[in-house]
This record gives C-alpha cells, structure tokens and sequence, in this order.
C-alpha cells in the first residue's frame, strides 16, 4: 500500500489497467445487447427462399398479385422483343447502364438484368428510399415524363427506371433496382432466394 | 395558543424532520424563491415552461393510451380505432396525445428562435445550449418512432423511408438497415422495438435531459433580451439588482401563458385534431400495406424544413452519390445549430445590439426555414427543388458566415442594467 502512495507512476498504471478492464467489459456487455437488434431466427425463416409460379405470365404483363421474399415485393414480368430490343439502344440517359455499381447475381450482370431475356426479376424496392415503384410498360406521354419510354416510376421522389430496372440519370436513386438471387427450376417455376448453380442453366 | 407560541408548528416541524433528511427547502429555494432572474423578461420567455408542461402532458396521456394499445401488426391498427370509439375518453387522450406532439414542436422550435434571438447560447452557457441540442434530438426520435405505432399506411412508408436513409451510409448502411429493423423488411419486430424506445427509453432520456437543462441553467442563470450578465451589478447582500424571484414572479407569469396555450391547444384538439392532414397525415386512416405505396409521402410538418433539404440533394459531388449527400444535408441540417456558442463572435449577445446583418441573417433564416418546411409537404418539381436548393444555402449560411458578419458588423453598445 505505502508504495502506491510514494509512487504515483504505479497508481497510474493502476488505474489505466483497471479502466481498460472496465471497458473491455462494458463492450462485452453490449454485444448481447447490439445483436439482439438482428433479424431474429423468425425473421430469418419467413426469409427462406419462395416458387413463384409463371406459368400463367402474359405476354408484357406483370405477375400479380406480387410475390414477396422476406418481406420485399418481387416484381416478376414478361418483356416482347420489341422491348428487349429497346432495351438495348438506350443507354445515354442512364445512370449505371452496365449495372457496375448495382446490385445483381454474376448471372444477371448483362444488358437486361435478368437469366432469361424475356422475364424480368425485381425486388421491387426504390433504390433511393425504399418506397415500391410503380409498374408503367406503355410508351407514351405521362405526368411526370413526356416522354416516357416505359418502366418502373418512384411516386415518393421521382425517380424513373427502365424495364430492365436501370436507373435514369440525375435522379434520386443512386443504383439500379436489385436482382434477387433466384434460379429456374423448370421451365415455367422460379426460386427466387437461391442462387443458379451454374451458368448453363441459361442454355 | 399562547401556550405554544414558542412550539414550533406541526407544518414547519415537519419541514424540518424532512430538510434534515433531504435538502427539501434548499432545491426549492435554489431552483424558484431564491432563484433570482432578469426582471424583464419578455412574451419569448414563457416557451421553456409551456414546453415543461407539454412534456408531463405527454407523459401522462402517454401512460393512459398505453393501456390499450396492442404492438403488434395484427392489433396495432385495430387498437388505436378502438382507443377512439370504444374507451372512455380515449378519444379525447389520443387527441390530446398527438396534437401534443405537435405542440411541443411549436413550443420548442419558438423556444429555440428565442435562444437564436438573444444569443442565449454564448459563455457560459454552451452547456445548456447543448443540453437543449440533445433534448430536440430525442425530440425528434421519441416523434419518428412514435408515428409508427399506429401502423397505419403513413406510418409504415414513413418509417420505411426515414430507415433506408442509413441505408446510404458508405459500407455499413444495407447491413445497419437490417439492424434498426430487426428484419428484412419494416414488420412486427420493428413495431416492437420502437414501441419499446418511445414508451420506455426515450422519455426516459427525455426527463433526463430536462432535469440537466435546468439544473445547468439555474447554475449560470438565465439570460435576458438585453443579453447582459444581471449577475455583474449585485447589491450588498449579492443579490443580482435586476433580479426577481421565480417564485412568486415567474410562476403567476407561466401559469397564465399555460391558461392561454391550453385555450389555443383545446380548439385544436377538439375541432381540428388532424389539422387538414398536417397533424395526422390522411393515408394514416388505412391500415399499413407493405405492397401500396402512398401516392406522396411526407412527413410531419416538424421533420418537413429538413426533409425538403434532404430532397434538395439531387446531384452527385466528388464521387458520392445524391442520396448520401442528402443525408449527409439533413444530419448537417439538424446539428449544425449545436455549433453556434462558437460561430458567432459578435461583442453583444442580443439581437437588439447586434448590426443589421445579423438581423437581417436572422430573418432569412426563420424565412428559409419556414418555406423550406411548406416544401417539404409537397410533391417534388423542378421548381420546388430549385427553391429548397436555394433555401438550404440561406439555411446553411447562416451558421457557416456567422464568424464572419457577426465579427465584421457595426453593434450598438450594450446598456449597463437590463431595459424595461
């Protein structure tokens, strides 16, 4: 005792070595804490992977009522050739038109964002704020664009996406809309939640 | 009774068993009939304790709608409509309660231009200014997270684009985003908690913070529109000479602005409760549909100045994109005024001696901020965009030019003892 008193140096040590125990502490006491805040194994369940059925999709139509996986809205729709064509040429207003920023499977990073050509897999989320888009495929003059070439529209703050879900330039949303991980298991039924095993699947 | 003249009462023999025990008499002499405040104070002065009272009001209507409200996502809804037609005065509490939330807004926002006004903010009294900071921040939480819980469409979209604003933070927003919610998605879970934080955590916090608030304030003493220190000409007995008791002086002066608020809250509650959707937004009277986003989404009129400046944000700046500059806007938005104490370095506090800059700053920035606020309850358009960009920089200059014109400006001498 009598040399923690003559010695300052000891007792401050003392007290460094008692604060960074207290503190160590104090972390640890918060994991618990911090990580029961993460989706919990409920949560985690009601997020497995869903069969959504398109055997039943129209020709430019969107599959309704929506599907949804963990909760999302999963935009599920068929695109004619004509579209696919579009699709291809515009690529001047859009803001990541090679989807490097955003966010998509390896199988689904090409020009319309999707496995198979024709059907288009969404999360039906606005990149920006998370409000759901609205599905507008006619080409035509609408409120918010006189020349609106068809797509996805954001009522909450503008924002415009083309039918493969790409974002036009100089607006809100910063990325195009996400691709799900999602696999064909037959012809006409997809999983959306799991990845496609391999890339031969497309053929 | 001649008898007992020399007996103490059984009154006053109490209040000394008590002071004996607990510093009873001392805390009310030091916080109201020895507290000596300026003598003239103004109309201004009356919003820290009109913002008091609408705190207990908040709290005890709050007690009573918890009683039968359910926080779920099944129930939620369910309850809130059932508080309104099936409980007694529930009706009545819940009124009480929401137009409550957006009386303490108008109650504290006054309150704050008032510290703008007179420089309540400057030594000593950074603490209390930062005190008040974090009381408006809590503020604002304990409304965002009550807004949700009657789970009405509003309620959901609302939340959902207040929590995707992390998502914008660099590297760690899509992973924090599933943190706040518990989930993948706004739901139940999500509900849960910030029924737990508007219920339980955040008044806490809040009665904390006041209790420090005042005790900082009463520590220093308050400040007046001369902006002069009453503490500097005392007389023989070191009472400030332009000091008077709180008590009885302030308190007959509060009580009276609490009779006129409550005149003008209770025509609200009783025949405007919704404030034509201002208050409570129409969407809000569906139940919340995670597939139907409401055609326009804004938020409460107390989050709108902000909310048009996070819109104002629509182009990218050194390779960050709009949305995190937005957001970036808006926190800056909310936080700069904590800086204050250290921006302005005029040589008078109060806006009576400071030059025509500053008044003219001052002017602008309650305009900005109030046309900012109408922004943000609009739809966007190119023009409205356009005006809240101009809006946020007059927001923003404010602070940012304040070392600068309040240093440079002519002031007017300050007088030596408070005018009447």
């Amino acid at each position: 005792m009598t040399d923690s008193k003559s010695n300052p140096v000891t007792r401050r040590y003392l007290l460094l070595a008692t604060s960074g125990v207290a503190a160590v502490g104090v972390v640890g006491a918060a994991v618990p804490f911090v990580q029961s805040w993460t989706p919990s194994a409920k949560a985690r369940a009601l997020g497995a992977p869903i069969k959504v059925d398109i055997s039943r999709l129209k020709p430019g139509e969107m599959l309704r009522p929506t599907p949804k996986w963990r909760g999302q809205t999963i935009f599920v729709f068929h695109r004619s050739e004509s579209v696919l064509a579009r699709l291809e040429k515009e690529a001047a207003d859009l803001a990541d038109p090679l989807s490097k920023k955003s966010i998509q499977p390896d199988y689904a990073a090409n020009t319309w964002r999707s496995i198979r050509p024709e059907i288009g897999v969404y999360i039906g989320l606005c990149t920006h704020l998370g409000c759901v888009p609205t599905y507008e495929p006619d080409v035509g003059s609408e409120k918010w664009d006189s020349n609106w070439r068809g797509g996805f529209f954001c009522p909450c703050h503008g924002s415009k996406f083309d039918l493969a879900g790409r974002i036009e330039k100089n607006l809100p949303a910063p990325t195009n809309l996400v691709v799900p991980p999602y696999r064909y298991e037959t012809e006409t039924m997809i999983v959306v939640g799991e990845d496609m095993e391999d890339m031969e699947e497309i053929a | 009774m001649t008898e007992s003249t020399n007996r103490p009462s059984f009154i006053s023999r109490c209040q000394n068993w008590i002071d004996a025990r607990f510093p009873w008499t001392d805390t009310l002499n030091r916080h109201a009939a020895k507290y000596y405040a300026p003598r003239n104070f103004n109309f201004w002065y009356v919003f820290g304790a009109l913002a008091f009272f609408v705190l207990i009001l908040q709290l005890v209507t709050g007690v009573w709608l918890t009683m039968s409200y359910v926080p779920t996502s099944e129930g939620a809804f369910g309850s809130i409509e059932y508080t309104m037609r099936e409980v007694s005065f529930g009706w009545l509490i819940r009124y009480l309660h929401s137009t409550g939330a957006s009386a303490f807004f108008v109650v504290v926002y006054i309150h704050m231009f008032r510290g703008f006004a007179y420089g309540s903010y400057r030594s000593p009294r950074e603490l209390i200014w930062l005190i008040g900071m974090g009381i408006y921040l809590v503020l604002m939480a304990e409304g965002f997270f009550g807004y949700l819980l009657p789970w009405g469409n509003m309620s959901y979209w609302g939340a959902q684009v207040i929590v995707s604003l992390v998502g914008a933070i660099p590297f760690f927003g899509p992973d924090m985003m599933e943190w706040v919610r518990g989930d993948f998605v706004m739901s139940e879970i999500t509900l849960n908690r910030f029924f737990a934080l508007h219920v339980f955590a955040l008044p806490g916090a809040l009665v904390v913070l006041v209790f420090v608030h005042i005790v900082a304030l009463h520590h220093v003493g308050s400040n007046n529109p001369d902006g002069i220190e009453i503490k500097d000409k005392k007389d023989e007995k070191g009472v400030p000479l332009d000091g008077i008791p709180f008590h009885p002086y302030y308190t007959v002066h509060d009580f009276f602005a609490i009779v006129v608020f409550l005149i003008i809250f209770c025509a609200v509650v009783f025949y405007a409760p919704e404030m034509f959707g201002y208050f409570i937004e129409k969407p809000n009277f569906e139940i919340a549909n995670p597939i139907k986003t409401p055609e326009h989404i804004a938020p409460v009129w107390y989050y709108t100045p902000f909310y048009a400046m996070l819109r104002a944000a629509t182009f990218p700046l050194f390779g960050i994109d709009a949305k995190f500059w937005g957001l970036v806007v808006m926190a800056g938005a909310i936080l700069i005024p904590a800086a204050l104490p250290w921006l302005d370095r005029s040589p008078v506090r109060s806006i009576r001696y400071k030059g025509r800059i500053s008044k003219l700053m001052l002017g602008m920035l309650v305009t900005s901020f109030i046309v900012l606020g109408y922004l943000g309850t609009i739809p966007p358009s190119p023009f409205a965009t356009f005006t809240a960009q101009v809006g946020t920089m007059i927001y923003f200059s404010y602070f940012l030019l304040m070392p600068w014109y309040t240093q440079r400006e002519k002031t007017k001498a300050e007088p030596e003892r408070v005018t009447d």
